[in-house]
């Protein structure tokens, strides 16, 4: 017997691990922070009015990343002349072939700098690096590449509604995909040939800065694209200025109800895409071992922190029991840690702020006298970590099976046939996804008809695509993102 | 004591079956979805391994490895060699294991038994009319008994791929409980042949079916064909594995086969088998890649994981 393979009988008896893989941590060498940053006006990073900085931290960590610029009114004013200066000199007349070559441009550099960016979101978001690698970074890359080729092709996919741009659109973005949302209204916005002031979320501002960096790179003619960074306050200024012509907000339903409050009778132009509480529907007949992935991506991918996360799971009774082994069986193998760990499942939780609002709805599901499980797992000293969870034992009327999380909390319920599951489904005020597995064919197409959900996965889950449209029912929003559907929030179309 | 319960006794927690429970056997196997097996499949494989856990994939590697030849033009002096090499790996390295087995046709089981008396490297034979096994039953069946009576302590066989795709699971479960009581207390490994199966469904109806006639292993391929063991079939496999286990307590090995000749994708194996079926599978008792020119990439990583460099191929001995 050799000493290593005595090593591991000794492990495997202890009860240990016999395999541990080795630290496999990508490199921070590539990104180049810099102390402080400015915003990104008329093409220039420039100081800010306000004369105020924030700092943006690593969740994983606690340490302080940069300062940042926070955006006065003085400022998110500046912005917006700038917007509304290269709309009418430099854009909105621009051909449309042209436009797309400054798009393909950028699409180009984001591939080359990929990596860069994938591990700038990850320091920080807190998210694994293997998710910003392959999913995050694609995705923003393909979305730029993907409205690019509808610039010159607007007439044919509007025919005789002599599609126009909107003017200046004012965008807010979440912390939970950042890079990827900032390409999501970027890029239809430029396409059509508006401008835009975006504003990133308050913790995680520097892929957006690094993509500033890109745009300026690409020559984009100045004041074509503004960052403004901040909080809700230079969110609100944003909203509330009266030169911006359009508003696209991605985030909370709250902060969505107030916006759209704001800008009732302003005549300014609106899509928001806000929170869910998704069913992940398994019907008896499911792929069962293919569905606790579909499962566990749905709820654990990015923490949790996905509007569309399958947070409530309905089993159909009879594989109530096995799915649920299988769930913890799989949930012990999750390996939670340092997000820059090349084989890091679940990341941090992106800021104190959400880790406490993810224990105080747990400690809530507790008390009602829903059942939790955890797996056991080592989370690291610093940083703000959460358990992957599940509790059983659920019923609708529990705060935990109503109320967006939007951490990796997953409650389980059950339902008997097709119909308690739509009525299941459908019963929450959201309306973002939804998750259907089953073998059969004619039952996805029967419930995807009846589910009340802007997106239904059948027999997968989180998964993204450009050429699709994405957006809500109820209170999960209006309006759709992707696809030709993604150019019309920003068009005037004869009617 | 009867030879069927000793292997009932070798077996504990497995049930018997009878050829008619075959069809409901087959009924009751859960569906695979094909997009996401191949999606986890990925994503396994993706994992980074490095170091000390390398080092220790690839000692396993080794240790786990049937180290085989199936040539119509294999000769003695080939299988001398290959015992050699089976025993001692690397001849300047006495930290290098030897392989589990070698995997050899029936004429030359005498051959490598001779060379391997004492190493305790096992010989392992194909049988039952390799790979097509199509032959009458008659002579398979007395093939199986007849290697296990030459000394070979493992025998691999084929499922019939007739008799399954044909939907004549009453049958070719009949054969499967034929051949695992030829094969005595030989170690019994099932080729499914993934490649020729058609879907993944099918790899997983009849990793049952070989399961519950007895098959101490289940195999991927014969590496007789294009399509050899892939990670998604080795997945599919091991998934049903799994089940099997969880349902009662019986743990069946997974063994890989055609294709596998660079150490990234032993590793990836490995990986898909710890995350799957868990550290107890991770031992040559229960896990086998059969292969040819693996051995070689697998000591040269190991050189280099040691040293920084690599080696020539001309340091690594062919036989």
């Amino acid at each position: 017997m050799s000493e290593i393979e005595r090593t591991a009988t000794s492990a495997l008896e202890q009860g240990q691990p016999v395999w541990e893989y080795a630290d496999a941590p990508e490199s921070t060498d590539i990104v180049k922070l810099e102390d402080r940053y400015g915003l990104f006006v008329g093409g220039e990073f420039v100081e800010p009015k306000s004369g105020t900085y924030f700092r943006t931290i690593d969740p994983a960590t606690e340490e302080p990343l940069a300062e940042i610029a926070e955006a006065g009114p003085e400022d998110v004013d500046l912005a917006v002349k700038a917007a509304r200066s290269a709309y009418e000199t430099a854009w909105h007349d621009l051909p449309g072939s042209e436009r797309a070559k400054y798009l393909y441009r950028i699409a180009r550099q984001i591939q080359e700098r990929a990596r860069e960016f994938a591990v700038l979101e990850t320091m920080n978001g807190g998210k694994p690096i293997k998710e910003s690698r392959d999913v995050d970074l694609p995705l923003a890359a393909a979305h730029f590449f993907y409205y690019a080729g509808w610039a010159d092709k607007l007439e044919y996919a509007f025919p005789n509604r002599s599609p126009r741009p909107v003017g200046v659109a004012g965008q807010i973005i979440p912390w939970n995909f950042p890079m990827l949302m900032a390409a999501w209204k970027i890029a239809p916005a430029l396409a059509t040939g508006n401008t835009v002031v975006l504003k990133p979320a308050e913790t995680t501002p520097l892929t957006a800065l690094l993509l500033a960096q890109v745009i300026q790179e690409a020559e984009l003619p100045p004041g074509v694209v503004n960052i403004v960074t901040g909080a809700g306050a230079t969110g609100s200024h944003l909203v509330e200025h009266d030169d911006v012509d359009k508003i696209a907000f991605t985030g909370s339903t709250e902060v969505g109800k107030i916006i759209r409050r704001s800008t009732a009778g302003s005549g300014k132009r609106l899509t928001l895409e806000l929170g869910g509480k998704a069913a992940n529907i398994v019907f008896e007949d499911a792929p069962l071992d293919q569905a606790v992935e579909g499962v566990v991506n749905g709820i654990f991918f990015n923490q949790g922190h996905v509007c569309c996360a399958g947070s409530r799971l309905l089993v159909q009774e009879p594989v109530f029991e096995p799915l649920l082994d299988k769930l913890k069986e799989r949930l012990q193998t999750l390996r939670v840690g340092n997000p820059l760990d090349k084989n890091t499942d679940i990341g941090a939780i992106n800021s104190r702020a959400q880790l406490t609002k993810i224990e105080e709805l747990v400690a809530v599901g507790v008390e009602e006298g829903a059942e939790i499980y955890q797996p056991e797992c080592v989370l690291p000293e610093r940083g703000f970590w959460f358990r992957p969870t599940l509790f059983t034992n659920v019923s609708q009327s529990h705060r935990i099976a109503r109320e967006e999380i939007f951490g990796p909390v997953l409650s389980i319920l059950t339902f008997r046939t097709p119909d308690e599951a739509v009525e299941k489904a459908n019963n929450t005020p959201y309306g973002l996804s939804a998750g259907i597995w089953t073998e059969k064919g004619s039952r996805i197409l029967w419930m995807a008809e009846r589910l009340k959900a802007g997106v239904v996965w059948a027999n997968t889950f989180n998964r993204f695509d450009p050429t699709s449209p994405f957006g809500g029912y109820k209170e999960s929003g209006f309006g759709r993102e992707g696809g030709l559907q993604g150019l019309e929030p920003y068009l005037e179309l004869a009617r | 004591m009867s030879q069927a319960a000793e292997i009932e006794r070798s077996r504990p927690g497995l049930a018997r079956y009878v050829p008619k429970d075959a069809p409901r056997l087959i009924a009751r196997v859960p569906a695979v979805d094909a997009v996401g097996l191949e999606e986890r499949a990925t994503a396994l494989a993706k994992r980074s391994i490095k170091r000390e856990s390398k080092l220790w994939a690839l000692d396993l590697a080794i240790r786990s490895m049937d180290l085989t030849t199936l040539e119509g033009t294999d000769s003695v002096g080939k299988i001398v060699a290959m015992c050699a090499k089976a025993v001692r790996p690397n001849p300047l390295d006495a930290s290098i294991p030897s392989v589990a087995a070698v995997c050899l046709y029936p004429q030359l089981v005498p051959v490598a038994l001779g060379q391997l008396k004492g190493t305790g490297v096992h010989v392992a034979s194909v049988a039952g009319a390799f790979p097509a096994g199509l032959g009458p039953l008659g002579a398979r069946l007395a093939e199986i008994r007849e290697v296990v009576d030459l000394g070979a302590d493992e025998v691999d066989i084929v499922l019939n791929r007739s008799l399954f795709l044909g939907g004549r699971y009453a049958e070719c479960f009949e054969e499967l409980i034929a051949a695992r009581d030829a094969a005595g207390n030989a170690h019994l490994k099932v080729i499914l042949e993934a490649g020729e199966l058609g879907s993944y469904d099918r790899i997983r109806q009849a990793s049952v079916l070989a399961m519950a006639a007895g098959a101490d292993f289940i195999k991927t391929s014969t590496g007789k064909i294009g399509v050899n063991a892939t990670l998604p079939n080795a997945l599919c496999m091991m998934e049903a594995a799994r089940d099997l286990f969880h349902e009662t307590g019986h743990r069946v090995g997974i063994k890989l086969a055609g294709g596998i000749r660079q150490s990234k994708q032993a590793i990836q194996y490995l990986v898909l088998l710890y995350e799957t079926l868990g550290p107890e599978w991770m031992t040559p008792e229960l896990f086998r890649i059969g292969a040819s020119t693996l051995l070689n990439d697998v000591l040269m990583q190991i050189d280099k994981e040691r040293t920084g460099r690599y080696q020539g191929p001309d340091y690594f001995t062919i036989d």
